[in-house]
Parts: structure tokens; C-alpha cells; sequence
């Protein structure tokens, strides 16, 4: 039983490390003073940090994904609520059962075959090379996620609340604003956040509808590595992941502080 | 359907009409476009009216008539817009090499001079009905079947008949059977390790499994460009790994990981292995705790406890991850087109250098179409089994 044991404590340490090393080992070239990104760093600074957000390419692709994330982030929102608001019901009609279907697919469609057919859509209706192409972009592969959230949110509420506001003579929007919005809010925001990151993450689409004025960060970093991999990279990434950790901590906090609320 | 309920559906439907409206034009449409890329070929028929409507009484294997060589030119004579005799000379060409040259100079002699001109006396190529034969077909249709089969490595040949490319032609079909070789590589090498990880991890309680679990979501979150820039960074030859391996002594000169087969894989199963572990692990811990006691119990060995009850039901939970994990992998581009060498292109990378290098959109649909095809029917039945999963519990 012992070998078992052993051999578990191996392998699971063996690919903790396998998941969770690359991205810890690039976190100190962020700081290298070098060109290269090598190890070992032979001396420590803050110049790729200093580059990336004052270097003209950087700064205005960092300008850009913020512009285009929040954009993306506010009509996949409210899209995607109204819309998971519609598909609450647990027994769904057969309609509806094939509308949630829909509603998940641009998480399945291969990001390439989405971007070729945009590409030649948005042409005739002089949407590429526009932020607004971009953002219908973003918002057609990040608006699953926000339909998902909410809806694991909607699903959880006791309908009673709703009723019983209802019977005190609410009219049917005030019971929307009062009661089922603010109980769905934790869903709303972790959706809303999703479709941040993937829209800040997004680069496919981007390559096929974007023009040389939409570039965003992703955008850059993705021909920074294909053309002259610079450590300038390894400070986005660096942005990226203890972004990613903040982010983490941040939603967990928030779910945990509510439990707590629920529970007093 | 009584009333109140009706009112319902009327509601439901009002809340999801905006969405489904946004995606039907925003994402089914885009879809629908490429496909029609992949068979819509007007161009021919668009230029050369006249000549469609004299070769439709051709029999394709008689020397050219009179009528069509003079309704050619009064054709060409027509053609005002060299962007799109370019387009014209470019679908003729792509169908029969020669074009390229004999178009301009017929076009050139037809605008010099007036009246009649015999075309054979003018270009030699004009008396091979091979010629004659890639205008009928391009002009006769606006409809191509073409793309679709130079995406499966086959084409018509002049009378008509579907036969296979040869071999030295194209490559697509070796493309396709070098991006299922890759994504069934990684699906394997994520179920060897997420399978017993997920085991491990539904094993466990405690601090231990939020660690576990903790190790599969971070990467999840985690940008999708930023963990390949990270294996680039690691993979390179001057790279952490490498050096590494150098001075422990395990090798003196850098292994080549960077640019080759084996770092795609390694940095594609980082990438795709959250999605084997998650459905494994929801399914393990949905197994009641005391199977592999009671199995013990009734005097059964832990190996041939696992074998005959843990294995059977995380089986399913495999099944969907391996689904999920091939058909992210087959539509795989930024970590190839990063990681990977010329050998390592997967599709996508063809239907981007042919949507975006070489701005032939025919094949960029046609190939786009299989792939959507392909996925379409893995996730299909991804659905089926999660969705008898739910029903049978």
C-alpha cells in the first residue's frame, strides 16, 4: 500500500509541476536586463516593464485591448443576461433546449474557420478594420461564457423570493430590479469578467477582422514572439498571470464573503 | 398549453430574441458565408456571358465552333475592370495552367482591333479544346464543386470524372492525417496523465485536493497565448529546459524542442489537459465512496477492484474529456503556428495561409469546412453522451 501511496505522491507532485512550472519559470525573466531570455539573468531591472507601457506599439496595443474588452465586456453582458434570463427554466421546451444550444456554439467552432468566414462577411459591411467589427467579434466567442455564469446563478434561485414579491403586488419589472438582478449579480459579474479575459485573450478572430489600427495587446504579443521574441514579453506575461491570480482571489473572496452573509 | 404557460414561452422567447438575433448575424451568417466561398465560383459566368451562352450547346469534344470564338471575344472586348479580368484570368489559370500568359495577350489583340479575329492563328492554344474546356466549365456555372475536392486531394478531369490529384500536386490530405495524428497524440498523452491525476485528485481531501485542483484551474484561466509564450520561452535552445539538461551533464549540445513535433505536443497537452482532468474528476467524485471497500470486502484485489469498478465508471468521464481535448486540438492554431516548424502546420494553419497569404478564399472555405464538419460531429456526440449521462444517473 505503501508503493501506492508513494507512486501517487510522485506523480500527482510530477504534474502539479508539469501545470503550474512554466508559468512560474517565466516570471523572473520579466525582470532580466538582458535582450535575451535566458537564464541564468545577469542582472536584474524594470526596463521591459518601463517598455512596455511607454513604447509607442506597446502602449497603443495595451489602449486598444482595454477598449475592446470593455466594450466586449458590456454588450456580451447584457446579451448574454437577457438571454440566460430567457433560458432559466429548468424543463426547457424543445425550442429552447436548441436555442441554449446555439447560445454555447461559438465555444466550439474552431476560432479559424469563425474568422475566415468574418473576415468575408464583415468586408461587405465595412465592419473590418473597425473597433466595432472587433467588438462583434469578441463578443460572439465571449458571449457563451456569460450565458453559462448566469444561468448557474439563475438556476440556484428560489423562485419563491420572486413569487413572493410578486404577490405583494410588485409589478413584474420591479421584481426583475429588486429581487432576481441583485441575487443574480455574483453570476453577472464572474460572466462579465470571463468575457474581459477572453476578449483580452482573443487572437484569431482578431488577425482575420482587425486592421493595423485595432491591434491589441494579444495581437502584439503574438507577433512579438512569431517575428523578434523580445523579454518584453515575459513582462506582459508577467501583467497577465499575476492578473490572473488577482482576479482568482478576488472572485473567491467575493464568493466567500457572500456565503457568509448568507449565513448570518 | 394553457394560458399562463403560453405567456411564459411568449417571455422566455422575447428574453432570448436579441442574442439568438446578434449570433444569428454575427455568427451563423459569417459561417454560412465561407461555406458559400468554398462553392460559389461567378466569376466566369459574371465576365463571359455570351461565351456561357454559346458553349452550353458544345458537346466539349468537337474543335471550337465560330460563334464561341466570337462571343469569347466580344466577351473580353466587354471586360472594362482589370481587377476583375485579373480575378478571370486567375480562376482560368487555376484551372488549367497557360492562362496566365494567353489571357492578357488574346485580351490585348481583341481591344486593338475591331471585327472578327481567329484565335487560333493568334495564340496555337486556342486549337487545344483543353483550353476551351476550362472556360466552358468556369463560365457554364456559378457553382463549383472544385475547392471542395482539391480540399480531399481529388479534381475532375477533362471528361468530367472524379479522380484523385497527382501525387506530387497537393497536400492536403497529408495535412489532414497530420492534424489527426497530433491531436490524437495529445488526447493520449493528456488521458496517460490526466486520468490518473484526476484519480489522485478525487482520492484525496482537504488542502490536498484544493491544491490538485488548484494546479489544473490556474492554468485554465490563465491566458492561452501567455502559456505558449512561456513553453517558447522554456523550449528554446538557450532555454531554461535545455540548460538544465546541459549542465546536470545529460546532454552536451541543446535537444532541438523549439520549432519541432515534440514541443507542439508538450506545450498543446499543457494547454488542453484542464479540459481532460474536469470531466474525469466530476466524474469520479460522483462515484459513492464505499465501491472499492465493498469490492475489497468480497475479497477482490485492489488491482482487480480497479479494474472492475473504478476503470469501468471513470471510462465515461474519460470518454468526454478525450472528446472535448480532440476536438479542441483539431482546430489548434496559435500554439502550432508559435511552437511548431513548416512539417507541424495543422489545418487551421492552411486555411489561414490560404484566407490571409494567398487570398484564395474557395480553398480557405472548402478546407474550413471540413474542419467545421469534423468538429461539429465530435461535439454532437459529446452532447449525446452528457446529455444520457443527466437522464441515467
Amino acid at each position: 500500500m505503501s508503493v501506492l501511496r508513494f507512486s501517487k505522491l510522485i506523480f500527482g507532485s510530477a504534474t502539479v509541476f508539469f501545470l503550474i512550472a512554466p508559468l512560474i519559470a517565466i516570471l523572473p525573466l520579466a525582470f532580466t536586463d538582458s535582450v535575451f531570455l535566458n537564464y541564468p539573468i545577469p542582472a536584474y531591472s524594470t526596463r521591459w516593464f518601463v517598455e512596455l507601457f511607454t513604447a509607442g506599439v506597446w502602449q497603443r496595443s495595451i489602449i486598444n485591448s482595454l477598449i475592446i474588452g470593455c466594450g466586449t465586456t458590456v454588450l456580451a453582458t447584457f446579451l448574454g443576461t437577457v438571454g440566460a434570463l430567457g433560458l432559466r427554466d429548468k424543463q426547457l421546451s424543445l425550442v429552447l433546449t436548441t436555442i441554449k444550444t446555439v447560445f454555447l456554439l461559438p465555444m466550439v467552432v474552431p476560432a479559424v474557420v469563425l474568422g475566415v468566414g468574418m473576415q468575408l462577411m464583415f468586408a461587405r459591411y465595412a465592419l473590418t478594420n473597425t473597433y466595432l467589427g472587433v467588438i462583434i467579434a469578441h463578443t460572439v466567442v465571449a458571449v457563451p461564457f456569460v450565458v453559462v455564469n448566469v444561468l448557474a446563478v439563475l438556476q440556484g434561485i428560489d423562485r419563491r423570493l420572486e413569487q413572493a414579491a410578486a404577490s405583494l403586488g410588485a409589478a413584474p419589472v420591479t421584481v426583475l430590479k429588486q429581487v432576481t438582478l441583485p441575487l443574480a449579480l455574483p453570476g453577472i459579474v464572474s460572466g462579465a469578467v470571463f468575457a474581459f479575459a477572453t476578449s483580452l485573450d482573443e487572437v484569431v478572430l482578431t488577425l482575420f477582422v482587425a486592421g493595423p489600427n485595432q491591434r491589441t495587446l494579444a495581437r502584439q504579443m503574438f507577433s512579438t514572439i512569431r517575428e523578434n521574441i523580445s523579454p518584453a514579453i515575459a513582462a506582459a506575461a508577467f501583467v497577465f498571470i499575476v492578473g490572473t491570480v488577482l482576479i482568482a482571489i478576488v472572485v473567491n473572496f467575493s464568493r466567500g464573503t457572500k456565503r457568509a452573509k448568507e449565513v448570518r | 398549453m394553457n394560458a399562463p404557460r403560453l405567456s411564459k414561452q411568449v417571455i422566455s422567447l422575447a428574453l432570448v430574441a436579441p442574442l439568438l438575433l446578434f449570433l444569428i448575424v454575427f455568427f451563423a451568417l459569417p459561417l454560412v458565408t465561407m461555406m458559400k466561398s468554398a462553392v460559389s465560383d461567378p466569376v466566369a459566368a459574371r465576365t463571359l456571358p455570351a461565351t456561357a451562352r454559346s458553349v452550353s450547346s458544345w458537346n466539349r469534344t468537337s474543335p471550337p465552333t465560330v460563334e464561341m470564338q466570337a462571343a469569347f471575344v466580344a466577351d473580353l472586348r466587354q471586360i472594362s475592370d482589370d481587377q476583375l479580368f485579373g480575378d478571370l484570368v486567375r480562376r482560368l489559370n487555376s484551372a488549367k495552367s497557360g492562362f496566365r500568359t494567353l489571357m492578357p495577350k488574346t485580351r490585348k489583340a481583341a481591344l486593338d482591333t475591331a471585327g472578327s479575329i481567329d484565335l487560333v492563328a493568334l495564340d496555337k492554344r486556342w486549337g487545344d479544346i483543353s483550353y476551351w474546356q476550362a472556360v466552358s466549365v468556369a463560365a457554364s456555372s456559378k457553382i463549383t464543386d472544385r475547392n471542395l475536392l482539391a480540399a480531399v486531394d481529388l479534381q475532375r478531369d477533362a471528361s468530367g470524372a472524379i479522380a484523385s490529384v497527382p501525387a506530387d500536386a497537393s497536400a492536403n490530405k497529408a495535412i489532414m492525417l497530420r492534424t489527426f495524428v497530433m491531436a490524437l497524440t495529445v488526447t493520449g498523452a493528456c488521458v496517460l496523465i490526466g486520468f490518473p491525476f484526476a484519480m489522485i485528485a478525487a482520492s484525496v481531501d482537504g488542502w490536498k485536493r484544493q491544491l490538485l485542483l488548484g494546479a489544473v484551474l490556474l492554468p485554465l484561466w490563465t491566458s492561452l497565448l501567455v502559456r505558449t509564450a512561456a513553453w517558447f520561452i522554456l523550449l528554446q535552445d538557450r532555454g531554461l529546459i535545455n540548460s538544465v539538461l546541459m549542465q546536470s551533464g545529460v546532454t552536451s549540445s541543446p535537444i532541438p524542442l523549439i520549432f519541432n513535433r515534440a514541443g507542439v505536443i508538450i506545450a498543446m497537452t499543457h494547454v488542453l489537459l484542464p479540459f481532460m482532468v474536469l470531466p474525469i474528476f466530476s466524474v469520479l467524485i460522483g462515484i459513492p465512496k464505499n465501491l472499492m471497500p465493498a469490492a475489497a470486502s468480497l475479497g477482490a484485489h485492489p488491482v482487480r477492484a480497479f479494474l472492475n469498478v473504478l476503470l469501468p465508471l471513470g471510462l465515461r468521464g474519460v470518454v468526454s474529456g478525450s472528446l472535448l481535448v480532440f476536438m479542441s486540438a483539431l482546430g489548434y492554431y496559435i500554439t502550432p503556428a508559435l511552437i511548431g516548424g513548416a512539417k507541424d502546420q495543422m489545418i487551421s494553419s492552411v486555411i489561414a495561409y490560404y484566407a490571409t497569404g494567398a487570398a484564395n478564399w474557395g480553398m480557405a472555405g472548402a478546407l474550413g469546412l471540413v474542419l467545421l464538419a469534423a468538429t461539429m460531429i465530435l461535439y454532437a456526440i459529446y452532447l449525446r453522451l452528457s446529455s444520457e449521462r443527466e437522464t441515467s444517473p
